[in-house]
């Protein structure tokens, strides 16, 4: 099933914290039931993001990794 | 090839299972997030970063976050086109022995004159990790407040025009004995 993306945001590149940084920034862009998605290679990015979720109670909705790279799309509240 | 990960994996693709629960696992609504309080004590490089780098998270994850800014690190709010502060000789003089500013912090160990920092900020460009300068106009931009000691600006001769835009009204330690009591989580560094 495609999820339907409505902003993504390559953090690609970037160290802690910037990847959550830009992501709390971003999703102020997004309405309220859309999906964002995030692109990291930062290897901390998998336990950051599940807890940035649970803080903020936005949904983790989806987490992948492809030759390095982790994308998550996150539902906001 | 993507694959989806039920569970979460580092880079290497091996599992970490093993993810701390934040927050206990019987509730699915987050509870309200406590106050952050971080004191920004120290002036040098590395304690400037790690005070950035935990204020920008903390607004980032959700959590009203502050940061009352004492002694040496009131050095690092000072904006950065100043070069010497203070009124009288001696506040002058210390100014003068270590520049303010954000951008011109020392660090504590393996300074070298100038050396280390500049070893440290190539490091950081190399690893695509955002300077401290950086962090801090993030922070403010997601609401972080940064309060300034009274006592401070006084004793080192500082004035409101003197410090970066933004800051919020200098206040004593009773308001962060305050904050502290009213459950605050603080961190001094």
């Amino acid at each position: 099933m495609a999820l339907e993306i409505a902003k993504t945001v390559d953090a690609k590149g970037l160290s802690c914290p910037m990847p959550i940084v830009k992501t709390a920034q971003a999703i102020k862009d997004v309405p309220s039931g859309a999906l964002l998605e995030v692109l990291s290679t930062d290897a901390g990015s998998t336990r950051d993001f599940a807890a940035w979720a649970k803080s903020t109670g936005n949904e983790l909705v989806e987490q992948t990794v492809d030759g390095g790279v982790y994308r998550f799309v996150l539902r906001k509240k | 090839m993507t694959q989806t990960i039920d569970h979460p994996v580092d880079i290497a693709g091996r599992s970490v299972d093993q993810v701390p629960e934040v927050f206990p696992e019987h509730t699915h609504e987050p509870p309200a997030p406590r106050d952050v309080l971080l004191i920004c004590y120290s002036g040098e490089l590395e304690k400037t970063w790690a005070t950035m780098i935990l204020a920008s998270t903390s607004a980032a994850m959700g959590v009203k976050t502050r940061v009352f800014v004492t002694f040496w690190g009131l050095q690092l709010f000072v904006k950065d086109s100043k070069r010497i502060t203070g009124q009288n000789w001696m506040q002058k003089m210390m100014s003068f022995m270590q520049r303010p500013g954000i951008s011109h912090r020392k660090l504590s160990k393996m300074n070298f004159l100038g050396m280390g920092p500049w070893m440290m900020f190539k490091l950081a460009k190399q690893h695509n990790v955002a300077s401290p300068k950086e962090l801090l106009e993030a922070a403010q931009l997601m609401g972080v407040e940064f309060i300034p000691c009274q006592m401070t600006m006084d004793m080192f001769g500082l004035t409101r025009d003197d410090l970066i835009d933004g800051m919020g009204e200098p206040v004593g330690a009773a308001t962060v004995i305050g904050l502290m009591s009213e459950g605050s989580a603080p961190l001094f560094i």
